[in-house]
């Protein structure tokens, strides 16, 4: 390694590196807000400039490559006012009304105006009215709030291959937009809410559900239940201040309860119930020469990518609704009836770490007898407001279980909140189906470890099940194009929309930390060490729901319930 | 399908992204503006995403979005033109159009586009209407001009 000095003293770095990475290592930290690590540097806000000693100019750490004899000063006093200043210029058109925003308290620009000392609108400039876009049914766009930092555009075009937005216009009338200013309800947005995470103000939020399931809660002709994803209860923890990976399942339900919910189901249920399906779906698919290879169908986004940029694959999506979907189903049309209430009353709630469900929860296809399976959805970060606006604290809560039958779930179902996650699932079960033994070692480290494409194979009474592993959209074209060339050498493949799946997802808490998202998988990993239930199909409640409901996986039942259909969305820009 | 554009398009065979300028300017000049049609066209040959396309096309001036109209007013805002007052022409032609410049009217008949110079600064401050020049212009006399296209179209029709 070699040396450069930061702040007088010496400071390790490799070739190839930039100062910001070096004093990253070094402990130092400097605000950074147009970057994006895991991306290249773009140096386009300015915030993170530190003065070169030698020479006394400012430079940007972000994208400045580390060199020997190189000196920084990274809290001069010339450093502090030129942060100041720019912090200053990025107010000067901004909105005034923090109190008023959803990132009130939660704002990096607030927290480095706060940071900066900032105390006065030293300078003001001309400020463009704009539309709020509310058109999506997941994100909300709000331009007035944007300081053009770019995140959204590289988040969605260099890790989502999206690109549903990008800068339009030029100087003052600069903004970020959609292909000829369009609303994003009629744009290739996928909704994955990758953007959300990104943006550092109020200007992408998720579209919020919070008044209806108020208004719903507190209507006596309703019986509201909630489901949550498998993802949330590790996750919801760093809402509340406790350390990322803190599993709060207990507490979590106990809230929820308090709130006035009159069941809460765990979607883990019915991940063990998507897996009994997809494992019968691929089986048939496998033996009857069916389009092969199938592919997940779980993550909504991937869903509307997979139905704009490459409609031909869609017949290669699993039929199965996802375990939202599922569960939504099987309370309103199965559970309602078993506690004697009319389905037509039930209002179903979900929590999911994901805007998208938004989308899905709305998608006519998931009407069964012109009844949503899900009335609304909440995010993550909806599902912690709502917590603190019932004012429930939750360390003064006993820790409570999630309600049967539908609390009842294996520890493979809770995997579907990591990518990976769905296969690790199906391989156990399927495993299991086809040669009637259960795997020797239940952990499949082929799916787990690393990033991008996992492949892993798995030969079962002499049949060969070649199986892949992507997440991140942009890391999932590579693979698609392979399917839609025809030349894909697998038989399933596992796709979820954001990097890292659903523990990643655009409903989580904000900011994209990889050092969190690492911690939830670990937690995710560990309940699944530590269970005794680990194979969706050991799931007694499955298993009746079957035996009482639904007949057979793969049955009349289940292709009313549980499957759906997909469709072409080329006409979108 | 857009027609126009595929021509354009196939004299550009395996182009990648460097050549979305000069298609961007071939398309226009076919026909007459930057259509979502042919933006969609042009990003699948290219394998350019449509807003990156937008992005590019709304960074320069010369592209528009939207058909001409029939009567195409072209208002000077050159140096010229300015200091004689142009500002208030173009905003008494778009007061009496009820557009902007860059948009065309609801009826297809009229456009309005800012140009940087025409160069008949001898007659500033000027509008050009497709291709006819008028010269020397107070506010009311641009107006006057205005409605005197509009009340042909009245008279005439078509």
């Amino acid at each position: 390694m070699e040396q450069m000095i930061a702040n007088g003293n010496m400071i390790p770095f490799e070739k190839g590196e930039t100062v910001l990475t070096a004093l990253k290592r070094a402990g130092i930290r400097v605000p950074t807000l147009c970057h994006i690590d895991c991306l290249p540097p773009v140096g386009a806000c300015r915030i993170c400039v530190v003065e070169d000693t030698a020479t006394g100019q400012l430079i940007p750490s972000c994208s400045f490559p580390a060199a020997p004899g190189l000196s920084v000063a990274t809290h001069s006093v010339k450093a502090l006012k030129a942060r100041k200043t720019i912090v200053e210029l990025l107010l000067a058109n901004h909105p005034d009304d923090c109190l008023y925003c959803d990132r009130n308290l939660n704002c990096d620009l607030q927290k480095l105006a706060e940071e900066l000392g900032v105390r006065q609108r030293r300078i003001s400039g001309e400020r463009i009215a704009q539309f709020v876009d509310n058109s999506s049914p997941a994100i909300m766009r709000d331009p007035e709030k944007c300081i053009l930092c770019g995140k959204c555009v590289r988040t969605c075009e260099e890790i989502q291959g999206v690109s549903a937005l990008d800068f339009s216009g030029r100087g003052s009338k600069c903004k970020i937009s959609t292909a000829f200013d369009q609303s994003l309800n009629l744009s290739t947005c996928v909704s994955c809410g990758q953007c959300v995470m990104a943006c550092p103000t109020g200007a992408l939020t998720e579209r919020s559900s919070l008044r209806e399931v108020m208004n719903a809660l507190q209507d006596p002709k309703k019986t509201v239940v909630i489901q949550h994803a498998p993802a949330i209860s590790v996750s919801l923890a760093e809402e509340f201040g406790l350390p990322a990976g803190s599993d709060i399942m207990g507490l979590m339900t106990a809230a929820l309860k308090k709130i006035g919910f009159k069941a809460v189901f765990d979607t883990s249920f019915s991940a063990d119930l998507t897996i009994m399906e997809e494992a019968t779906e691929l089986v048939e698919r496998v033996t009857k020469k069916g389009v092969l290879p199938m592919i997940t169908s779980c993550s909504p986004a991937w869903i509307k990518f997979a139905e704009t940029f490459y409609p031909t694959v869609l017949p290669h999506l699993s039929t199965c609704k996802s375990p939202q979907q599922m569960l939504g189903a099987v309370i309103r049309h199965y559970w309602a009836g078993t506690q004697g209430i009319d389905k037509k009353a039930v209002y179903s709630v979900s929590a999911m770490p994901c805007t998208a469900k938004k989308f899905e929860a709305e998608r006519e296809e998931m009407l069964v007898k012109g009844a949503p399976d899900i009335d609304a959805v909440l995010t993550t970060r909806e599902l912690a407001k709502l917590i603190r606006m019932y004012s429930i604290e939750l360390d003064k809560l006993e820790p409570a279980a999630c309600d049967l039958p539908f609390g009842e779930r294996s520890s493979a179902g809770k995997l579907f909140g990591a990518s990976g996650g769905v296969m690790e699932a199906a391989i156990r079960t399927a495993h299991y189906l086809i040669t009637g033994r259960e795997l020797g070692n239940l952990v499949v480290a082929a799916v787990r470890s690393g990033v991008g494409l996992r492949e892993t194979a798995l030969t079962l009474n002499g049949l060969t099940l070649k199986a892949a592993v992507v997440s991140g959209l942009g890391n999932a074209r590579k693979v698609l194009d392979e399917v839609a060339a025809g030349t894909s050498p697998y038989h399933f493949i596992e796709i979820m929309s954001c990097p890292g799946g659903c523990i990643n997802g655009g409903g989580q808490p904000r900011g994209i930390d990889r050092e969190n998202v690492k911690r939830r998988l670990a937690a995710l990993y560990a309940i699944d060490a530590a269970a005794t239930l680990r194979v969706s199909h050991k799931n007694r409640a499955v298993a009746e729901l079957y035996e009482k409901f639904l007949g057979k996986p793969g049955g009349h039942t289940s292709h009313e319930l549980l499957h759906t259909t997909y469709q072409a969305r080329t006409d979108l820009l | 399908m857009n027609t126009m554009t595929e021509q354009v398009l196939t004299r550009y065979p395996g182009a990648g992204r460097d050549k979305l300028i000069p298609i961007l300017q071939e398309v226009q000049e076919a026909d007459g503006y930057i259509s979502k049609e042919a933006v969609a066209l042009i990003g699948r040959h290219l394998g350019v995403p449509a807003s990156k396309i937008y992005g590019v096309a709304t960074f320069y001036n010369q592209f528009r979005f939207t058909p001409k109209g029939k009567y195409h007013i072209m208002v000077c805002r050159g140096t010229a033109c300015h200091v004689k007052g142009s500002a208030d022409i173009l905003e008494r032609i778009e007061r009496a159009l009820k557009i902007t410049a860059g948009e065309t009217s609801r009826d297809g008949l009229f456009s309005i586009e800012v140009v940087a110079c025409i160069g008949a600064c001898g007659l500033a401050p000027v509008i050009c209407v497709n291709g006819e020049y008028h010269g020397k212009l107070t506010g009311d006399a641009a107006e006057k001009i205005v409605k005197s296209y509009q009340q042909r179209e009245a008279t005439h029709g078509n």
